[in-house]
C-alpha cells in the first residue's frame, strides 16, 4: 500500500482518481466536473513540484524509484518500475504544468459532454506521465498505447468537422509505428530476460548489426510521434480538427513522447546504431526544419501554420539529440520544453480568437492589435519566443542545438559535416518569415473587416491561462541555468555511453 | 589584454554598470503598468509618461558618465559580472558588463543622444499621435523606446559574442516594433507593417551570418568571450588556417544586415515609416552603427584576416557611393537622409574594414550627433508643414487653398521651400547639420570624415576613390536638400503657413547642433591632440590615431564646395528659370532634365527591390506554395495516404475475404469488376467507422505475434 503513496505513483495515478470521481457526476454538473478536473490537475502539479524538490540534480541516475514485480510468467520478467532522472524530470513537469492550463482553456470552449471530456483529459495525463516515468519497456509500451485512446476520443468527439477522419488517421498512423516497437520490445525483453531499461543499458552487448534493426523498430514508433519528416501527414489533420486543449496537449506533450523515446531508448540502448545512423536522422531533421518552415509559410489556416511549424521545431530537437554531444542533447531537451510552452501558447491563442470569430483563416483578420491590445501583445511575445528571439526561451534551445550540431559536424564527429547545422541555421530566417507573416496578417494593418471591429480583448481567465507560460518563456530565456542543471549529469552519463560505444566501434 | 575581475579595490562606479540596462527597463515597466492610468489622469499625463521615459534614459546616461570618469583613472576598465547565463560543457557564457573605453563611448552616445531624442519626442509624439488619430499610443512609443535603449546597452556592454547577439536581436525587435508603430497606416494601410517585417527578415538574414560566425568561433576558439577569443588569435590561426577568415566573413553578413550595407541595405529606407524620433535614434544614430561597433570590437580578428578586411572595406566603400547616388534623386526629405545614413555607414564600415578603427568609431560618434540632428530637424520641418496644413484647413479664409482630392505629403520636398523665414531655429540647426555632414571645416563631420579619407588614401586606394566620390555626392544632395527646403519660394500653401516647433523640440536640436559643430575637436588630428583615439587605444592596441594629410583635406573640401555650388546653380538658378515654364512641361527636378532616364533609375533605387522580389522572394513564395499545396497536400496527404495506402489495404482485405468467402478462383475472375466498385464504396465508408476494423485487425495481429513469441 505504501507504494500507492509514493510520489511517482501519486503523480501518475492521481488524475485517474479524479477521473473516477467525475464519472460519478451527472452530465449536467458541468462546472463541478470542470472544477474537479482543474483541482486534480493542480494537485498533480503540486506533487510534481514536490518531486522536483526531492530530486537531486547532481545524481545522474534514476531516482525516487518504485519497482515492483508485475508480470512474471515464463521468460517474461516485467516490473512496475517508475523512476525519474534528469532526462525526464522536465517533461514530467511540462505535462503536469500544461494539463491544468489546457483544462482552464476549455472553460467556455467545451460545453458539450463536459464530464466525458474531463474524464478523457485526466486519463490522458495518466498516460503521458506514465510514459515519461516508466523504466520498464513493457510498462512503457502500455502507457504509450494508453495515451492513444483518450486522444482519439478527444479529437473524435470534440473536434472540428473532419474529426472522425483525423482521429482515425491519428490512431492508425501511431498504431502502425507502435507495432514495430512492440515487436522489438518483446524480442529484447525475452532475449535479454529483462524488460528493465536501466538493466538493459547496463548489460549492453547487443551486436552492432542487430542494434540497427532494433533501433529502426523503435524509431518507427517515435519518428511518427515526433513527427519526423516525411511521417508528419497525420499532424496537420489532428491539430486542425482537435479542440484547443487537445492541440495544446498534442503539441505540448504528446509529440515530446516521440523525441523522449529516442532519448530514453534509442540512444542508450543502441548506442552504436545511434552513432551509425546519426547522419541519416539528422538529415531527416534538417529536411523537416526547412520543409516545415516553408510549408508553414504557405498556409491560410493559422492553426495549420502552427501545426507545420511544429514539424520545423521538432526538427531542431531531433538535430540536437543526434548531435550526440552534451550541447546538442541538452539543447534538445530544453527545446522540447520550449516547444511545449511556445507552441502550446500559440494554440491557446489561436483557440481564443477562434472562440470569438469561428474562423482560423488569416485573411479574415487584420489589425487585431488595435482591437485587442492585450491579445496582440501576448501573441507578440509568444511569436517571438517561437521564432527564437534571444532573451526568450526558444533562442537558448535553438542556439545550443545548432552549436552542438556544428561541433558534431567536424571531421570525426557523429555527423561529419557542417552542412547539417549550416542548413538548419537557415531555419532561423524562415521561422522569421512565417511567424512575422502570421503576425502581420492577423495583427497589423488596418481593421478592415466589420466583424473584427468589436472583438472583446482577453478576459482574466484567458490571461491567467497564458501568464504562467509567458513567465516561463522569459525565465528560460533569461536564466536557463536551473533547467540545464537538472539535466546536465544525466546527459553527461548518456554521452559517456555513446562515447564508449564509439571507442568500441573503432576497428 | 585581460580584465581583472571586479575587486574591492576597484573604483565604486564600475559596479554601477548593470544600471545602464536596468534604468531603462524600470522606465518601461512603470510606463507599461501605470502609463495608461497616468495618461488618463489629465492633460499633464503625456508629459509625465514622456519624462519618466526620458529620465530612465537620462539616468543611464549619468551612469555612463560615471563609468567614463572611472575609466580616466582606471585605464584598463573592468568586467562586471552579473549572472551565469548558459554553462554547458565547454560553453560558458555569462551576462557580464564589459566596461572599457570602446563600450563606454558607445554607452555615452546611445544614452546621451537617446535622452535628447526622448525629450524631443515628448513634443513630437504629442502632435504625431493626434495627427494619426490615436493618442493612446503615446505610452506605447515610450515603452518601445526604453526597451530599445535597454537592448542597445546590452549590445554594447556585453563581454561575449552571444550576449552581444541578445542585444543585437533585441534592437532588431524594437526596430520592428517602431517601424511598424503606425502599423495600420501607410500605403493601403499595410505599408508600414510591411516595412517593419522587411526590416526584421532582412536583419535575420544577417543574423544567420552572425550565428555561423559564432559556431565557427566556438569550434575553433572553444569560447565566445572577447578576452579569450582575442587572446587566442595567433594560436588558432596556426591550428585552423582559414577559420578566422570564415568567422570574419560571415560576421560581415551580420554587419551588412544591421548596418545596412550592400546587399542587405534595402530595409533601411523603408524603415523611415517609423516616427521621426525613431529614425533619428535607431535608424541613424545608434542601432545601425552596431555593425561598425562589432567590427571595431573584433579588431583583433579582422587584423588577423587581411582578405576579410579588404572585403569589409570594399563593401563599405561601395555602399557609401551606391547609396549616395540614390540619395541624390529622392524627393522625400527623410528618404534622402536615409540613403545618406546608408552612405555614411559605408564610410564607417570602410574605415573599420581597412583597419582605421579609431577613425571609424570617431565618425560613428560625430555622425550620431549630426544625423540625429538632421532627422530631428526634418521631423520639425514635417510637423511645421503639418501645422501649416492644419492651419489652412481650419481657417475659413484659407480653406479654399487646400486641394481636397489631393493627399498632402508633408515629407515631399517639392511641397517645401522658403522655410528659413518661417522656421528660423530649425533652419539654423539644419544648416549646422548639413555643413557637418558635407564635411566642411570646422564642423564635426570634417574631422571625422577626413580622418577616414586620409587613412584610406594610404591603406586602400580603391576605397579612397569610391569614398571621395561619395563625399562629393554627399555635399551635393545635402545642398540640394537645403535649397529645396529652406530657400526659394514656398511651393505649397502649407509651406507658406509653416510654423516653428515648441521649445521641448528645439532645445534638444540646439544641443545637438552644438555637438555637431564642435564635436570634431575631441579628436583633432595634430600632434599632442588625438584625445579620442588615445582614449580608444586603451581598449585595444589596434586602435591608433590617424594622421592629418593636408592634400586630402584640401581636395575633399574643394570637392564639397564645388558640389554645393553645383547644387546651388541647379536648384536655385536653374529651378528659378524652370518656374517660368508651364506646369505640364516643367520637370519636377532640374537634375532630371540633365540626367534623363538615369535620374529615373536613381529615383527608383536602381530597381534593386524589384530585382530581389523577382529573383528571390517570389521564388521562395512559389516554392513554399508548391511544397504546401502539391507536395505535402495533394501528393503526400491526399494521394499517398488517402488513396494509395487506404486502397492498398482495402484491396488486400478484399482479396483475402473474397478468397475465403467464395473459396474459388472463378469467383475472383468474375468478381473483379464488382470488386473495383466495392472498393470505391468502401473508400467512401472510411469515415463511418469502417476503420475500427483496421484497429481490430491490427490488434489481432499483435495478439498472434505475441502468441507466437510466447509459445514458440
Amino acid at each position: 500500500m505504501v507504494y500507492l503513496l509514493h510520489p511517482l505513483t501519486l503523480v501518475t495515478f492521481l488524475p485517474l482518481l479524479g477521473a473516477l470521481v467525475i464519472l460519478f457526476l451527472r452530465a449536467e454538473q458541468k462546472n463541478l466536473a470542470r472544477w474537479i478536473a482543474m483541482l486534480t490537475s493542480l494537485i498533480t502539479f503540486v506533487i510534481s513540484i514536490a518531486i522536483l524538490v526531492q530530486f537531486n540534480p547532481q545524481n545522474p541516475g534514476l531516482q525516487l524509484a518504485v519497482n515492483l514485480p508485475w508480470i512474471q510468467v515464463a521468460e517474461w520478467n516485467i516490473h512496475f518500475h517508475l523512476a525519474v532522472d534528469g532526462l525526464s524530470i522536465l517533461l514530467v513537469l511540462l505535462t503536469t504544468f500544461l494539463t491544468p492550463i489546457a483544462i482552464l482553456s476549455t472553460w467556455t470552449a467545451v460545453e458539450e459532454r463536459v464530464k466525458d471530456f474531463m474524464v478523457f483529459f485526466l486519463l490522458l495525463e495518466v498516460g503521458m506521465t506514465g510514459v515519461f516515468l516508466a523504466q520498464d519497456l513493457f510498462l512503457f509500451y502500455v502507457f504509450w498505447e494508453f495515451t492513444l485512446v483518450p486522444m482519439y476520443f478527444l479529437i473524435g468527439i470534440w473536434g472540428g468537422p473532419q474529426r472522425m477522419y483525423a482521429a482515425v488517421k491519428f490512431f492508425l498512423y501511431t498504431m502502425a509505428g507502435s507495432i514495430l516497437m512492440l515487436l522489438a520490445i518483446l524480442w529484447l525483453g525475452i532475449q535479454q530476460q529483462s524488460f528493465s531499461v536501466p538493466e538493459l543499458i547496463a548489460k549492453g552487448g547487443i551486436p552492432a548489426d542487430l542494434q540497427i534493426w532494433l533501433f529502426l523498430a523503435f524509431a518507427a514508433a517515435f519518428a511518427i510521434k515526433v513527427p519526423m519528416w516525411p511521417l508528419h501527414s497525420w499532424l496537420p489533420d489532428a491539430h486542425v480538427e482537435a479542440p484547443t486543449a487537445g492541440s495544446v496537449i498534442l503539441a505540448g506533450v504528446l509529440l515530446k513522447m516521440g523525441t523522449y523515446g529516442f532519448l530514453r531508448f534509442n540512444l542508450p540502448l543502441f548506442p552504436s546504431a545511434a552513432l551509425q545512423l546519426a547522419p541519416y536522422m539528422a538529415g531527416l531533421a534538417v529536411v523537416g526544419i526547412l520543409y516545415g518552415a516553408a510549408v508553414s509559410y504557405a498556409q491560410k489556416d493559422v492553426k495549420k501554420l502552427v501545426a507545420y511549424s511544429s514539424v520545423s521545431h521538432l526538427g531542431f530537437v531531433m538535430l540536437g539529440l543526434f548531435a550526440l554531444n552534451p550541447l546538442g542533447i541538452q539543447g534538445g531537451i530544453l527545446q522540447m520544453v520550449n516547444h511545449g510552452l511556445s507552441t502550446g501558447a500559440l494554440f491557446l491563442l489561436v483557440g481564443m480568437i477562434y472562440e470569438r470569430r469561428h474562423t482560423r483563416d488569416m485573411n479574415a483578420f487584420g489589425g487585431l492589435w488595435k482591437v485587442m491590445p492585450v491579445y496582440g501583445a501576448l501573441t507578440l511575445i509568444v511569436a517571438m519566443s517561437s521564432m527564437g528571439l534571444p532573451g526568450l526561451n526558444g533562442f537558448v534551445g535553438e542556439f545550443t542545438i545548432l552549436l552542438g550540431a556544428w561541433g558534431a559536424g567536424s571531421t570525426g564527429g557523429p555527423l561529419g559535416s557542417y552542412w547539417f547545422a549550416g542548413l538548419s541555421a537557415l531555419g532561423v530566417i524562415l521561422a522569421a518569415v512565417y511567424i512575422l507573416f502570421m503576425f502581420q496578417k492577423m495583427f497589423l494593418g488596418p481593421v478592415d473587416k466589420e466583424e473584427n471591429r468589436n472583438l472583446k480583448d482577453l478576459n482574466w481567465r484567458e490571461i491567467a491561462t497564458l501568464l504562467p507560460i509567458i513567465v516561463l518563456i522569459f525565465w528560460i530565456g533569461l536564466y536557463p541555468k536551473p533547467f540545464f542543471n537538472l539535466m546536465a549529469p544525466a546527459v553527461d552519463q548518456l554521452v559517456a555511453i555513446l562515447q564508449a560505444a564509439s571507442v568500441a566501434g573503432l576497428p | 589584454m585581460l580584465f581583472e575581475e571586479i575587486s574591492s579595490s576597484a573604483p565604486q562606479f564600475f559596479s554601477l554598470a548593470p544600471l545602464i540596462v536596468f534604468f531603462p527597463i524600470i522606465g518601461l515597466l512603470i510606463n507599461t503598468f501605470f502609463g495608461g492610468k497616468i495618461l488618463q489622469s489629465g492633460p499633464a499625463g503625456e508629459k509625465i509618461v514622456g519624462w519618466i521615459a526620458s529620465a530612465a534614459a537620462g539616468l543611464a546616461f549619468v551612469v555612463s558618465v560615471l563609468l567614463a570618469i572611472s575609466l580616466i583613472n582606471y585605464h584598463d576598465g573592468m568586467k562586471v559580472p552579473l549572472v551565469e547565463w548558459i554553462h554547458i560543457d565547454a560553453l560558458k557564457l555569462n551576462w557580464a558588463f564589459q566596461v572599457d573605453t570602446l563600450s563606454v563611448t558607445m554607452m555615452l552616445v546611445v544614452s546621451g543622444v537617446g535622452t535628447l531624442i526622448h525629450i524631443y519626442a515628448i513634443g513630437y509624439m504629442h502632435e504625431d499621435v493626434r495627427h494619426h488619430g490615436d493618442p493612446s499610443r503615446f505610452r506605447r512609443f515610450f515603452v518601445f523606446m526604453n526597451l530599445f535603449i535597454a537592448a542597445m546597452m546590452i549590445l554594447v556592454s556585453s563581454d561575449n559574442y552571444l550576449m552581444l547577439f541578445v542585444g543585437w536581436e533585441g534592437v532588431g525587435l524594437c526596430s520592428f516594433l517602431l517601424i511598424g508603430f503606425w502599423y495600420d497606416k501607410g500605403e493601403g494601410g499595410i505599408a508600414n507593417a510591411m516595412a517593419a517585417k522587411k526590416a526584421f527578415v532582412t536583419n535575420r538574414i544577417g543574423d544567420f551570418g552572425f550565428l555561423l560566425a559564432a559556431f565557427i568561433m566556438f569550434t575553433s576558439f572553444r569560447s565566445l568571450d572577447f578576452d579569450i577569443v582575442f587572446g587566442r588569435v595567433v594560436e588558432v590561426n596556426a591550428i585552423y588556417p582559414g577559420a578566422i577568415f570564415a568567422i570574419t566573413a560571415f560576421m560581415l553578413l551580420g554587419v551588412a544586415g544591421k548596418s545596412a550595407q550592400i546587399p542587405l541595405y534595402v530595409w533601411l529606407p523603408d524603415a523611415m515609416a517609423g516616427p521621426t524620433p525613431v529614425s533619428a535614434l535607431i535608424h541613424a544614430a545608434t542601432m545601425v552603427t552596431a555593425g561598425v561597433y562589432l567590427v571595431a570590437r573584433s579588431s583583433a580578428l579582422y587584423v588577423a584576416a587581411p582578405e576579410a578586411q579588404a572585403l569589409v572595406a570594399l563593401t563599405g566603400a561601395a555602399t557609401a557611393l551606391f547609396a549616395a547616388t540614390i540619395a541624390i534623386a529622392q524627393f522625400d526629405i527623410k528618404k534622402v537622409l536615409a540613403y545618406s545614413t546608408i552612405s555614411q555607414l559605408g564610410f564607417m564600415v570602410a574605415a573599420v574594414g581597412m583597419g582605421a578603427f579609431a577613425a571609424g568609431i570617431f565618425h560613428l560618434v560625430t555622425h550620431a550627433f549630426f544625423k540625429a540632428l538632421l532627422f530631428l530637424s526634418a521631423g520639425s520641418v514635417i510637423q511645421g508643414l503639418e501645422r501649416g496644413h492644419h492651419h489652412l484647413e481650419h481657417d475659413p479664409k484659407l480653406k479654399k487653398l487646400v486641394k481636397q482630392e489631393h493627399h498632402f505629403d508633408p515629407q515631399d520636398m517639392r511641397n517645401m521651400g522658403g522655410l528659413r523665414t518661417k522656421m528660423k531655429t530649425t533652419y539654423i540647426v539644419y544648416m549646422v547639420g548639413t555643413l557637418a555632414l558635407a564635411g566642411l571645416f570646422p564642423f564635426a563631420g570634417f574631422w571625422s570624415k577626413d580622418e577616414i579619407l586620409a587613412e584610406a588614401a594610404h591603406l586602400n586606394p580603391t576605397a579612397y576613390g569610391l569614398l571621395t566620390a561619395a563625399a562629393f555626392m554627399t555635399a551635393f544632395y545635402m545642398g540640394r536638400q537645403i535649397w529645396m527646403v529652406f530657400f526659394g519660394k514656398p511651393r505649397s500653401p502649407a509651406a507658406e503657413h509653416a510654423q516653428e516647433s515648441p521649445p521641448v523640440m528645439t532645445i534638444p536640436l540646439i544641443i545637438l547642433a552644438i555637438l555637431s559643430a564642435l564635436g570634431g575637436f575631441m579628436n583633432l588630428p595634430f600632434k599632442g591632440f588625438h584625445q579620442f583615439s588615445h582614449w580608444l587605444e586603451q581598449t585595444s592596441e589596434n586602435f591608433h590615431a590617424g594622421e592629418f594629410v593636408l592634400s586630402v583635406a584640401l581636395l575633399s573640401t574643394a570637392l564639397a564646395l564645388l558640389a554645393i555650388a553645383v547644387s546651388w546653380w541647379l536648384y536655385m538658378r536653374r529651378a528659378a528659370k524652370l518656374e517660368a515654364l508651364p506646369a505640364a512641361k516643367r520637370p519636377d527636378d532640374p537634375l532630371r532634365q540633365i540626367l534623363g532616364p538615369l535620374f529615373t533609375w536613381m529615383n527608383n533605387k536602381w530597381y534593386i527591390d524589384e530585382l530581389y522580389w523577382a529573383a528571390i522572394l517570389n521564388r521562395y513564395v512559389d516554392l513554399a506554395r508548391f511544397l504546401a499545396d502539391y507536395v505535402d497536400w495533394r501528393f503526400w496527404h491526399d494521394w499517398v495516404h488517402d488513396r494509395l495506402l487506404v486502397k492498398g489495404y482495402n484491396l488486400l482485405s478484399r482479396l483475402l475475404s473474397v478468397h475465403i468467402d467464395l473459396g474459388g478462383i472463378d469467383a475472383f475472375a468474375n468478381g473483379l469488376a464488382s470488386t473495383t466498385q466495392r472498393l470505391a464504396a468502401s473508400l467512401r465508408r472510411l469515415q463511418t467507422g469502417f476503420v475500427r476494423n483496421y484497429a481490430l485487425s491490427i490488434f489481432l495481429g499483435v495478439v498472434i505475434i505475441i502468441g507466437y513469441l510466447v509459445l514458440r
